[in-house]
């Protein structure tokens, strides 16, 4: 049977998923291997070196870098508070005397002879790992973090911003078609991961962050309402660090576009439990997408699938259109025709041909379509 | 190897995404590139190890010639009949490539120079440190530590000269403790080519913190530039450290018959290799679906540029960011929404793997590909120049047109051939958009020949060079490069319908053909032999590459499009007006037959 090789977005009632948790740097992994872990259990901790100030002594007391050394009253490892004189000079008049007094609170990290810069380091930051999802530790990676395994529903969007969070699901709308406006936003939303339908503007996501949401799933967005909430254009797709108050995943695209059906019935299955989500999103080599993550077996579930799903396309599949002039529309795959066809832009083209709810017919390049699950 | 030229020669290119094998056979006197096979890249998940990808791509290359080449994992040299090869050379951009962190003292000499050095060593420079660039040093502490980087190239400082700016940079440099992009268990190269009366502290600051590799100044002097014992050490580094992180590279290394080079810094040897033997001036681009390098030879000094977020798939939308919206929509000869525009492009940077399927997105594409591509070649500009802080001698004929230093080396009117490669130039369903790509983005002048690398084979060409000119030459002529045509550009202004040219073209072995162009014509002629003659006399105030006025004479090439004659005037600008300019727009659009009606 003809098939077609197709990367598609996971939606998994329910998989085994695997969280590889590491520090950046070296530090303390606080948990050990078989534990249970809850979402915002500290599994690995370091301490980050501060930021580090230099202060251009011979500068500040009109001197050559090399004459600074008789006029430090603080060495190498000495702790200093902010205001603290670090050196002086020694004038005959009182009144022309010069203090060069520290900036920060640390420890004074260096001192040079050649610049005349005393390097001065705010004390260590510690920087706690979560365990991000709720599951068991299979692995510890010594010095640096875990790894966490939990069985339950897996969703992957196609965009997202903002980093970590969780909270139970609350389904805000009643079909995947509908537009989550500001009213849809109630104050018993905070702390939730609201879910809408196909379409959240600038208004809704003010409100959203007004009222403490802790994150929203929409089919679409709009980019002018992403650029008015960031402030700047995305230029390249590398999130999860926005700091904007809530975290946003967008399932389907940029525009108006229902979530798809299925994700959005999905999502209703798992309606109040508590979820893992995050926004960062990563499109280039290592791609990573938003995800959404519910622990534990959805109804009707008893075991999980442990396949990654076969990865290409055959007639009978669901797709969805993902590129202009057909842009969001579902239907089905008819037929993989294998030889190369020409479309309206003249390019040659591997193709599909899909047939909408309606029975009409389209044709479309292959590299514009995405599999649905079924 | 010396003494015996290889007659059959295996080249790979491991790319981000895919891993393009070649093969070329020596046919008499000439090399040709006779089969080519390609599989995916397999430096990520679940392969991690490189040469699984390369192995595929050489058995697809096997099959399609009958040749075998492989012994299992082992390439089988030298050639004997059917079976082997005689040398098997790589590069590489897999992982994303080389990524550098540069600073030198002063942000306009050396920060440049040391700028120049690291893209010239195929580098994606990730910043630019300088005592000078207007960062608080706390600022820049904090900049070193963010930012992992494979290696970082420290510079600062004429030989002799004031020694506190740079060891300055060295202590910022040891307090941030940077670590390496890949593998935290060893310490980041730090190669320092800068005042080499700083080298004892340099060493007694930086020794024990970071792998430190000490090599010549980069400026010795402010007037001379000495850019290749860095650039050589780079190279050193890049495959002794950077190279043996990444998964599988310590086997690639060991199957190659020559250096493996990073991609981009093949193209920059192949480019020269070409503007050498021709005696152009060349300007070679590479636009891809998340950067853009520009290379460019003029009066034999190599320059390479690489704009890191200007690409067609994953910076998309950085184009749109950088250019503006007004910037892409004047290139548009139809209305679109921007909310609309917006979110078509946004659709294309989530999901990159898409292609337009009408007529309107293409040109939606092709508004965007002139962007990148003039914003890239206005970095290049920007970097490609003299050096700076130097002193000039001036006599009292300079006295109206005194320059400063460090000006721009590209000349446009002096540019004598532009190559294109990258997906939306090699791959455009007519040539004629890839050319009028080019010449919307950069506006040569004069007289300039256009070419694409059909399937981008410069990078296997370049690591080739290094074991055989010959080779990389003959294939470069015969199978890489697909002519396209010339481009004539008479500079200056006119009102609309003014004669500006009298112009003949004489095609080598063909008929003459002549005529007169109008400003704000753009006039397509079919020419399609490698040679001909162009005769040009420009009216009054018009230059085609004699001054103003003046006639020329000079050679030209035709390819699959020929030649254009662009009367729309230089400087170019589109029609303020908008109905004015979408209908100039269609003018020219029909006039060269770039899009179906």
């Amino acid at each position: 049977m003809a098939h077609a090789y197709t990367p598609g977005l996971k939606v998994i009632p329910c998989t085994v998923l695997r969280k590889r948790r590491v520090l950046p740097i070296p530090g303390k992994v606080l948990a050990s291997e078989g534990q249970e872990v809850g979402a915002t259990d500290v599994v690995a901790q370091t301490e980050l070196p501060g930021k580090v100030f230099p202060v251009n002594i011979a500068n500040r007391l009109s001197v050559t870098p090399d004459e600074i050394p008789p006029f430090l009253l603080k060495k190498v490892g000495d702790p200093v508070k902010k205001g603290e004189i670090l050196a002086e000079n020694k004038p005959f008049v009182k009144w022309f005397k010069t203090t060069v007094e520290s900036p920060i609170s640390g420890t004074v990290d260096s001192v040079s002879d050649i610049t005349g810069q005393m390097l001065l380091r705010e004390p260590p930051k510690v920087l706690p790992l979560q365990s991000y999802i709720k599951g068991k530790v299979v692995e510890v990676h010594p010095n640096f973090g875990v790894t966490v395994e939990t069985e339950g529903t897996f969703i992957q969007g196609i965009f997202g911003i903002g980093g970590e969070t969780n909270g139970p699901i609350a389904m805000a709308v009643e079909t995947p078609d509908e537009e989550l406006t500001p009213e849809h936003i109630k104050a018993e939303h905070k702390g939730k991961i609201v879910i809408g339908g196909k379409h959240a503007g600038l208004a809704t996501i003010k409100r959203a962050i007004e009222a403490g949401v802790h994150a929203i799933v929409v089919g679409g967005i709009h980019d002018r309402d992403l650029r008015q909430i960031l402030g700047y254009d995305i230029g390249v797709a590398v999130t999860g660090t926005e700091k904007i108050g809530v975290t946003l995943i967008v399932t389907e695209g940029f525009g108006l576009i229902p979530m798809a059906e299925y994700t959005f019935k999905l999502l209703a299955s798992r309606n109040g439990e508590n979820a893992s989500v995050s926004g960062a999103t990563q499109i280039r080599a290592g791609v990573m997408r938003p995800e959404i993550i519910v622990p534990g077996y959805p109804k009707d579930v008893k075991e999980c699938k442990r396949e990654e799903g076969r990865g290409w396309i055959e007639p009978g599949d669901p797709v969805r259109i993902i590129r202009e002039p057909h842009f969001g529309i579902i239907g089905t795959v008819l037929s993989l025709p294998p030889e190369l066809t020409k479309c309206a832009s003249e390019s040659h083209v591997r193709v599909l041909e899909v047939q909408l709810a309606d029975g009409t017919k389209l044709t479309v390049p292959r590299a514009n379509i995405e599999v649905l699950e079924k | 190897m010396e003494n015996k030229e290889p007659q059959i020669i295996i080249a790979t290119d491991c790319g981000s995404t895919t891993t393009k094998a070649i093969l070329i056979e020596k046919k008499g006197d000439t090399y040709r590139q006779t089969f080519r096979g390609e599989a995916p890249t397999t430096v990520e998940a679940p392969f991690e190890d490189v040469t699984k990808g390369v192995l595929n791509a050489i058995t697809e290359v096997e099959e399609l010639s009958g040749r075998k080449i492989l012994d299992g994992e082992r390439i089988i040299t030298p050639a004997k009949g059917d079976v082997g090869v005689d040398v098997y050379v790589s590069t590489s951009s897999a992982g994303g490539g080389l990524q550098m962190m540069v600073a030198g003292a002063v942000k306009a000499m050396t920060g440049e120079s040391a700028q120049r050095c690291a893209l010239g060593a195929g580098a994606i420079v990730m910043d630019v440190l300088a005592s000078n660039d207007g960062r608080a040093d706390h600022e820049k502490i904090e900049r070193i530590r963010q930012l992992r980087p494979d290696m970082m190239l420290l510079s600062g400082g004429t030989d002799g000269g004031t020694v506190t700016h740079v060891v300055e940079l060295a202590q910022f440099l040891k307090a941030a403790d940077p670590k390496p992009r890949l593998g935290a268990s060893y310490k980041l190269p730090v190669i320092y080519a800068g005042n080499n009366k700083a080298q004892p502290q340099i060493k007694e600051i930086l020794d024990d913190r970071t792998a430190l590799i000490v090599t010549e100044n980069l400026r010795p002097v402010l007037e001379r530039e000495n850019l290749m014992p860095a650039r050589h050490k780079i190279h050193d580094i890049f495959l002794e450290h950077v190279m043996q992180q990444a998964p599988g590279y310590p086997k690639l290394m060991k199957m190659v018959g020559a250096p493996i080079m990073p991609t981009p810094a093949a193209v920059g040897t192949m480019t020269e290799k070409f503007a050498k033997a021709n005696d152009y001036n060349v300007l070679a681009v590479d636009i891809g679906g998340a950067t853009t390098d520009v290379f460019s030879v003029f009066t034999g000094v190599f320059n390479r540029t690489v704009s890191a977020n200007l690409g067609m798939s994953y910076s998309i939308s950085n184009v749109m960011a950088e250019a503006g919206l007004p910037n892409l929509l004047r290139w548009l000869p139809f209305d679109i929404d921007e909310q609309d525009l917006r979110n078509r492009l946004k659709n294309k940077m989530i999901r990159p793997t898409t292609i337009p399927q009408t007529v309107e997105e293409l040109q939606v594409e092709h508004a965007v590909s002139r962007e990148a591509l003039r914003l890239a070649f206005e970095q290049h500009k920007a970097l490609a120049v003299g050096l700076k802080g130097v002193q000039q001698e001036r006599s009292i004929s300079d006295a109206f047109d005194q320059t400063a230093s460090g000006q721009s080396l590209i000349s446009l009117m002096h540019l004598d051939y532009i190559i294109g490669s990258g997906g939306i130039l090699a791959h455009s369903p007519r040539r004629t958009q890839s050319m009028m790509m080019m010449i919307d983005a950069y506006q040569p002048e004069g007289v300039t020949m256009f070419a694409v690398d059909s399937i981008f084979m410069m990078p296997h060409l370049g690591v080739l060079s290094q074991i055989s000119e010959k080779a990389a030459l003959d294939v470069f002529y015969h199978d890489c490069l697909v002519r396209l045509g010339t481009c004539v550009a008479p500079k200056g202004l006119a009102k609309e319908g003014a004669n500006i040219l009298d112009w003949e073209l004489v095609p080598e072995g063909g008929k003459p053909v002549s005529g007169t162009l109008r400003f704000g014509e753009l006039l397509h002629l079919p020419f399609a032999e490698s040679k001909g003659k162009l005769v040009l006399k420009p009216a009054k105030g018009f230059d085609v590459g004699a001054g103003p006025g003046n006639s020329r004479e000079a050679k030209c090439e035709g390819g699959q499009v020929g030649l254009i004659l662009d009367g729309r005037g230089r400087p170019f600008e589109l029609p303020k007006a908008h109905a004015r300019r979408i209908a100039e727009l269609n003018k020219w659009y029909k006039a060269m037959e770039m899009y179906p009606a």
